[in-house]
């Protein structure tokens, strides 16, 4: 077995006291078979944006299903706040409740849930199908909904599993704008799953790249925000991220 | 040629989105007369044959003595008191067999134990023809009211039970994970995610028990009656009344047409939030 271990660039910030999400030592086997979570060491702090990049296989939908409580922690310690929430690739919407009843489902708001559920979907734009049934959404609309049922929870751990991987290049411009924006006003942590390299480096402080259940790359990204393709340090990023995916680009 | 072909071609078919709110209700006005174009010539056939005499009315009474007979047996009360009584018991049976199936299918739908318990007998119960109960049921229940309600009632256990449970087990498992990371309890997820999503697959079992209950409605009524529209298709068997045994078999059509649109209609009102499928059912 590959036990060797591999010395991952930790988090240059020290001064951090306190993490929102904490993974230590994390291991995950499916039924005696190879571990597809190996040792894994994870932090995220308050308000950090953390992309998860990884080829199919490496793990990364099993590490979020883990840290937002669909499986088990069996090996290892994972501390995550109590408010979290999860936007998943297909949306998810209940199809017999309307949107707003959507958004606030399970929610204890009493009277106020349509209010809340309108101010937020007022938020990402969606403001105007708040009666509709979610099959008569489109595509870019569900995920909208899906991000506001999201952020009415206000979660402190918001994690997003390849949510916009099913949309059109030109919605899912749309909807990285959209998720940039409620990110500087929620400053909530997030994890985004992505194959997308151009999504991580657009939205996220620090892109992780997940390989064979450990972390291969920890690259902070210090760009400015908004950030563009054409900045060479995009482009330097950019390549830095492919190769540890086994891209080379040139 | 061709060329003008192609041209009226892409002519019709282009503003074909446009016109079609406008040609719908023509074209389908037209279908929905000319649906009914052939039965009704085999109506006036057969009338024309009963009336020259190549049909006998002991094998079948024409469509005007039919009516005939309706109106005498509705004026005289015969046909309201066994139509009444027939209804009563297929509504009993029915809201029987609602009661049992929909329980027995939340037990063994909501809980593993309850699955083991509950789903195996039902499993081997359904492949038993119910009607080859009828003997059993007589010598248990004797010739009273209950054998008959039973007999409706144990029909149409099954469709309902079998469909709601199939529907409980079938949800999405996307959305169950969904209710979980929502936080939802066990008791909301049932409430808004598993009984909501079952509905369709419940309301089809519906459908079927409605139909299943009137055909053990017909044999129960005219096994062993002395009333209901069974009983009275019998009865008219000894006095060689064809026309009264084919007002029951009309009535048995009716009330078949009847119950089932109501179904549908609960299926429209309940499944709103389904994308407009099939808006123009077929007459059946």
């Amino acid at each position: 077995m590959n036990a060797i271990p591999q010395s991952v660039p930790r988090q240059s910030d020290e001064t951090r006291t306190q993490n929102a999400v904490t993974v230590q030592g994390l291991t995950r086997r499916f039924n005696g078979g190879p571990a597809v979570l190996d040792r894994l060491d994870l932090t995220i702090a308050p308000g950090e944006f953390v992309a998860l990049l990884g080829r199919s296989g490496s793990g990364k939908s099993t590490l979020l299903r883990t840290l937002s409580g669909l499986d088990p922690v069996s090996e290892g310690h994972v501390s995550r706040p109590q408010d979290v929430a999860v936007v998943f690739q297909e949306s998810r919407l209940l199809p017999w409740k309307r949107v707003w009843q959507n958004i606030i489902l399970g929610q204890t708001g009493g009277n106020d849930g349509r209010a809340r559920a309108s101010a937020v979907l007022e938020e990402v734009g969606l403001g105007h199908r708040a009666d509709a049934w979610p099959l008569t959404l489109s595509g870019g609309e569900a995920q909208r909904a899906a991000l506001a049922r999201a952020l009415v929870r206000e979660p402190a751990f918001l994690m997003l599993d390849e949510p916009f991987a099913a949309l059109d290049a030109l919605t899912r411009l749309k909807m990285q704008h959209l998720v940039a924006g409620l990110w500087t006003r929620h400053r909530c942590a997030v994890l985004l799953v992505t194959h997308d390299v151009d999504e991580a480096l657009l939205l996220a402080d620090r892109a992780v790249v997940l390989d064979s259940g450990r972390i291969r790359t920890d690259l902070p990204i210090p760009l400015d925000r908004p950030r563009r393709h054409a900045d060479p340090r995009f482009e330097h990023l950019r390549s830095v991220l492919l190769e540890s995916l086994g891209v080379h680009d040139d | 040629m061709s060329e003008t072909i192609l041209r009226t071609a892409i002519r019709t078919v282009r503003p074909a989105p446009l016109s079609r709110p406008r040609l719908t209700p023509l074209l389908s006005g037209w279908r929905g007369l000319s649906r009914y174009l052939s039965p009704l010539l085999l109506v006036v056939l057969w009338q024309a044959a009963c009336s020259a005499g190549l049909l006998s009315t002991r094998l079948v009474a024409s469509p005007a003595q039919i009516i005939v007979t309706a109106w005498s047996l509705t004026r005289d009360g015969t046909l309201p008191v066994n139509l009444g009584v027939s209804l009563l018991r297929a509504a009993s049976g029915l809201a029987i067999a609602l009661t049992a199936g929909i329980s027995l299918a939340l037990i063994s739908g909501l809980s593993r134990i309850g699955e083991d318990i509950v789903d195996a007998p039902l499993q081997i119960m359904r492949t038993l023809p119910v009607l080859a109960l009828v003997p059993l049921f007589i010598l248990w229940f004797g010739i009273g009211e209950t054998p008959k309600i039973l007999l409706v009632a144990l029909g149409s256990t099954f469709p309902i039970y079998l469909n709601l449970h199939k529907g409980i087990r079938s949800i999405d498992p996307k959305l169950l994970e969904m209710a979980r990371t929502l936080g939802l309890s066990h008791r909301q997820t049932i409430r808004d995610v598993i009984l909501p999503g079952a509905l369709p697959d419940l309301l089809t079992g519906v459908r079927f028990a409605v139909g299943i209950s009137w055909l053990m409605l017909v044999v129960a009524e005219q096994v062993n009656a002395d009333s209901g529209i069974g009983h009275m298709m019998m009865d008219a068997e000894d006095f060689l009344r064809t026309d009264i045994i084919l007002v029951g078999l009309f009535v048995y059509g009716l009330l078949g047409l009847t119950s089932d649109q109501l179904v549908r209609t609960l299926e429209h009102v309940f499944l709103a939030w389904r994308p407009a499928r099939r808006e123009k059912g077929q007459p059946t």
